[in-house]
């Protein structure tokens, strides 16, 4: 499809202003642009045409069934987005909260703030939890900060190293490196899961932190967890919860009750705020009782009958502008109001049913990478089918063919070709019937003649792109 | 209340292709012992409920008020289109383009995007966005200091103050040297803001030649909106630039959110945090979009990466790749064109305040009130007004200092009452 740059015709307008109804004004020249910025000139319809016709290339949860493993690609409510969109929460200027001269006016988006943190608190088992956190990696940054801030404080400077399972999101030791910290990986057991005993090997009084994904991305429930916490707390050692698959388990357990220190939560995920085409999210921090005071700040906090603005007693500072990303406050707590307290407990079972409805449909044609039993998504090697000629890879591409998005390959990096799908609970019968027949079909196909995949998908607006030529030619703009 | 279609027949049917009985089966793994101890949450609520319970949340914050607030966000106009594309399932119930073939309006949408940022800032590569312009002001502190091997940087006092605590929560433990000032010696970089949070606008062309020749990075932080007229971060020679770009068709939502503007030169691509899209083909020859130098990123290279971020704000950054195309060459001149001339004129009519600014603004200026500002604010709140940002609470003024900000969005009418309502607020 043409750039819109390759549209321009030169005059063309969309948007106009009304005449200027004061007098010009002319910046000096040494501070002024010399060129116009080349944008493109078109009339609205060309433009409405041009994005439309491109939304057309795209999958979408709307669309299309979207089973990307530890993603949690759910339907995203419509109400939502109209209650994000109210002017008294989507036109309001955040400086409102700078000056307390302003927070009259703006009491109702303190007390959104206020109660969604306290839901998600609640949610998880935690303390408190700040909205701050923008993405989920930034949640994670702020929770490593706030296990440095603790060690810090109680002048332990040599807890310098942060534990990291091998199965774990590719985030979570990148955030660690940001907070300060060296990463030790930990291997998992071959069952999949993480053993006391792996984690007493890797051991030392170094040790500040353990990050952990509960289920972790095996989808598999971590049977050591409360172990685990008790043995790190021995060692004066605080563990982090990976909220990314939280879906799984709300309402069923919560990981402060676990033993968990600290969290993110993965709005965008759990909490069915819309991925964007990767963005944005919210990524909330959770905190148990010894790291509250630590939580980055302003906070919103109760006092006299009005809302106000406080910083934590030891607050690691400001991590965003405002409150994070408040849009994706708004509609997370739309979401929580309507399911409430018995329909955030059928989230899980419904997610978990999905999942396991996948697994028994697919268990005895494709190699389940675990024996244990799935929670929300089902691990699956393509190893078998690779040995016949057609990789997991293939098997993603053949099912956009059949209009489903592919589930996550290649991660976790633990399961060789491994095929990753999660469901969630918001699918039907009728589509994970549909996508399973596919999956069967492909597998079939695979026996028969596993060439026929190397060029799959056929019905998609371009077939395979050549990344290799991608990154020669680096052309990342039209100038 | 529920999302999920299953009905309690279809549950049913479900756990017996999986050979359960009850649900709690499936939770087999997660013993009696880890189940909640408390679950102290309210009952469900119908769509009908939600829409008036926060209905009334929202009716409680400020509305229809004239604003002159900025420091860093703008009440700019956005267009009825943006909303009408960006509110297609497509693009917004989509993820990350990890499947190039069904994600081509994603990915070409990134590729038009950075492709107009770099028009727009003159610069070479755009990635495909950050979160936003506090934590880009982070990431470009840790590209430079990638880039050059050094720890020290500096902070020009034209710096948001919320950027730069931002900045110090952020870098905590990375073990640099901070300082305040516009000497590059040493450094890794120097961080400038254009305009300044205060309004200045200034030309920053010695001052890159001054960090080329001391081996350094010059990190403009700009306004996007302002480049329909001010000098180009490209022009004045930046390294790397990052913006704040909200204002460019994002609404301000209290904060977020937003979009982390950033661009650089094609030698230092490699050291820049991100997604970036390029153009390829398919084997049969056919234009498409696809994510590369992903070596860079966390998902390949973990705890070495140039950066932890992985969401990053795609949906916002189609919102200002279409905002600039509605604008387009002569309408996006035409929005700073307006604003500059608007602020010009707002000035000229406070004739009994003190503006602090002394050489060129844009479209923000600093006054000197004869009174508190956080007393005026609250009495021009009274009379349908938000006044502008009283300097004192950030730090960056006196307490008589207020910020005002001008957009297209004011009419000179706006502006005379304005002007009237302050002198009658701060003077009578």
């Amino acid at each position: 499809m043409q750039l819109i740059f390759e549209k321009t015709v030169r005059g063309r307008r969309a948007i106009t202003l009304d005449p200027l109804d004061v007098p010009e004004a002319k910046l000096p020249e040494l501070v002024s642009r010399a060129k116009t910025a080349e944008l493109p000139e078109l009339a609205e319809i060309d433009i409405i045409r041009h994005f439309t016709n491109l939304s057309r290339r795209n999958f979408g949860v709307d669309s299309h069934f979207y089973p990307l493993g530890s993603c949690t690609m759910k339907y995203n409510p419509k109400i939502a987005e109209v209650v994000a969109a109210l002017p008294g929460f989507g036109q309001l200027h955040p400086h409102l909260s700078t000056s307390e001269a302003y927070w009259p006016l703006c009491q109702g988006a303190f007390e959104l703030i206020y109660e969604t943190e306290h839901w998600l608190a609640e949610i998880a088992g935690m303390k408190e939890t700040c909205l701050q956190p923008i993405a989920g990696a930034h949640g994670e940054l702020a929770g490593t900060l706030l296990i440095a801030a603790y060690h810090r404080e109680r002048g332990e400077s040599n807890k310098d190293t942060i534990l990291i399972p091998d199965s774990a999101h590719g985030t979570n030791p990148a955030s660690a490196a940001i907070a300060g910290f060296k990463v030790v990986e930990v291997p998992s057991h071959d069952d999949g899961t993480m053993r006391l005993e792996s984690i007493k090997a890797a051991m030392n009084e170094n040790v500040a932190g353990l990050m952990m994904t509960c289920p972790n991305t095996h989808g598999l429930f971590e049977p050591a967890v409360a172990e685990i916490a008790d043995y790190l707390h021995q060692h004066d050692a605080l563990l982090y919860y990976d909220g990314a698959n939280l879906n799984a388990i709300i309402g069923k357990a919560r990981p402060g009750d676990l033993g968990f220190d600290v969290m993110h939560y993965n709005l965008h995920k759990t909490f069915a705020t819309p991925h964007g085409m990767g963005g944005p999210g919210s990524g909330p921090v959770g905190v148990g009782e010894r790291l509250a005071k630590y939580l980055p700040g302003p906070r919103v906090v109760k006092r006299h009958g009005a809302f106000a603005l406080e910083m934590p007693e030891k607050s690691i500072g400001r991590l965003s502008q405002f409150f994070g990303n408040f849009g994706m406050a708004v509609r997370a707590l739309a979401y929580m109001k309507h399911l409430g307290r018995d329909g955030l407990c059928e989230v899980a079972e419904n997610a978990v049913l999905n999942a396991n409805y996948i697994w028994a449909r697919l268990k005895d044609t494709y190699t389940p990478a675990f024996d244990l039993p799935f929670m929300h998504e089902c691990v699956f090697t393509a190893a078998p089918q690779a040995k016949n000629g057609a990789r997991a890879l293939d098997i993603a591409k053949a099912l956009l063919d059949y209009g489903f998005h592919a589930p996550t390959v290649y991660f976790p990096l633990t399961v060789k070709e491994s095929i990753m799908i999660e469901p969630t609970e918001t699918e039907s019968r009728e589509t994970l019937d549909a996508f399973c027949d596919a999956m069967i079909e492909i597998a079939k196909t695979i026996e028969s003649d596993p060439a026929a995949l190397a060029d799959a998908p056929k019905t998609t607006p371009v077939g395979r792109l050549d990344e290799v030529k991608a990154a020669r030619q680096l052309n990342c703009a039209c100038l | 209340m529920s999302w999920s279609p299953a009905t309690a027949a279809e549950r049913d049917e479900m756990l017996a292709v999986i050979g359960h009985k009850t649900i709690e089966d499936l939770f087999a793994a997660v013993p009696n012992a880890f189940r909640p101890k408390s679950w102290d949450l309210p009952a469900g609520i119908s769509e009908m409920a939600v829409r008036d319970q926060l209905g009334k949340l929202a009716a409680q914050n400020a509305s229809g008020h004239i604003s002159f607030l900025g420091g860093g966000a703008y009440d700019h106009y956005i267009p009825a289109a943006i909303d009408a594309l960006t509110s297609r399932g497509e693009f917004y119930t989509a993820y990350t383009p990890y499947q190039p073939e069904c994600a081509q309006g994603t990915l070409q949408s990134i590729y038009e995007y950075q492709s107009a940022i770099c028009r727009l800032t003159d610069m070479e590569f755009a990635n495909a966005s950050l979160y936003d312009g506090g934590t880009a002001v982070f990431e470009a502190t840790t590209m430079s200091v990638r880039l050059t091997g050094r720890s020290r940087i500096v902070i020009h006092p034209s710096l948001n103050p919320i950027y730069r605590k931002m900045l110090a929560t952020h870098t905590a433990h990375l073990q640099l040297d901070i300082v305040e000032g516009e000497d590059p010696k040493d450094a890794a970089c120097v961080i400038v803001q254009n305009p300044s949070f205060l309004g200045a606008v200034a030309d920053f062309s010695k001052l890159a030649e001054k960090c080329h020749a001391a081996g350094a990075m010059l990190v403009v932080s700009f306004y996007p909106i302002s480049l329909g007229i001010v000098k180009s971060p490209g022009e004045m020679g930046a390294d790397i630039c990052i913006a704040e770009g909200q204002c460019m068709g994002v609404p301000l939502a209290f904060g977020g959110p937003w979009l982390g503007v950033m661009a650089t030169r094609k030698a230092h691509v490699r050291k820049m945090p991100g997604r970036i899209a390029a153009e390829t083909s398919d084997a049969q020859g056919r234009r498409g979009f696809v994510l590369t130098l992903q070596a860079r990123e966390q998902h390949i290279r973990r705890e070495k990466a140039m950066s932890n971020i992985c969401s990053n704000e795609a949906l916002c950054a189609l919102r200002a790749l279409i905002y600039m195309s509605l604008m387009g060459k002569e309408g996006f001149r035409d929005v700073a064109r307006h604003c500059h001339a608007k602020a010009e004129y707002l000035k000229s009519k406070l004739s009994f305040v003190k503006v602090l600014n002394e050489g060129p603004t844009f479209n923000e200026f600093a006054v000197r009130l004869p009174r508190n500002a956080e007393e005026t604010v609250t009495a021009m709140a009274k009379c349908g007004y938000l006044a502008g940002l009283p300097l004192a609470p950030l730090g960056a003024g006196a307490e008589t200092d207020l910020l005002i900000a001008v957009t297209e969005r004011r009419t000179r009418a706006d502006l005379d009452a304005f002007a009237a309502a302050l002198e009658e607020v701060t003077c009578n």
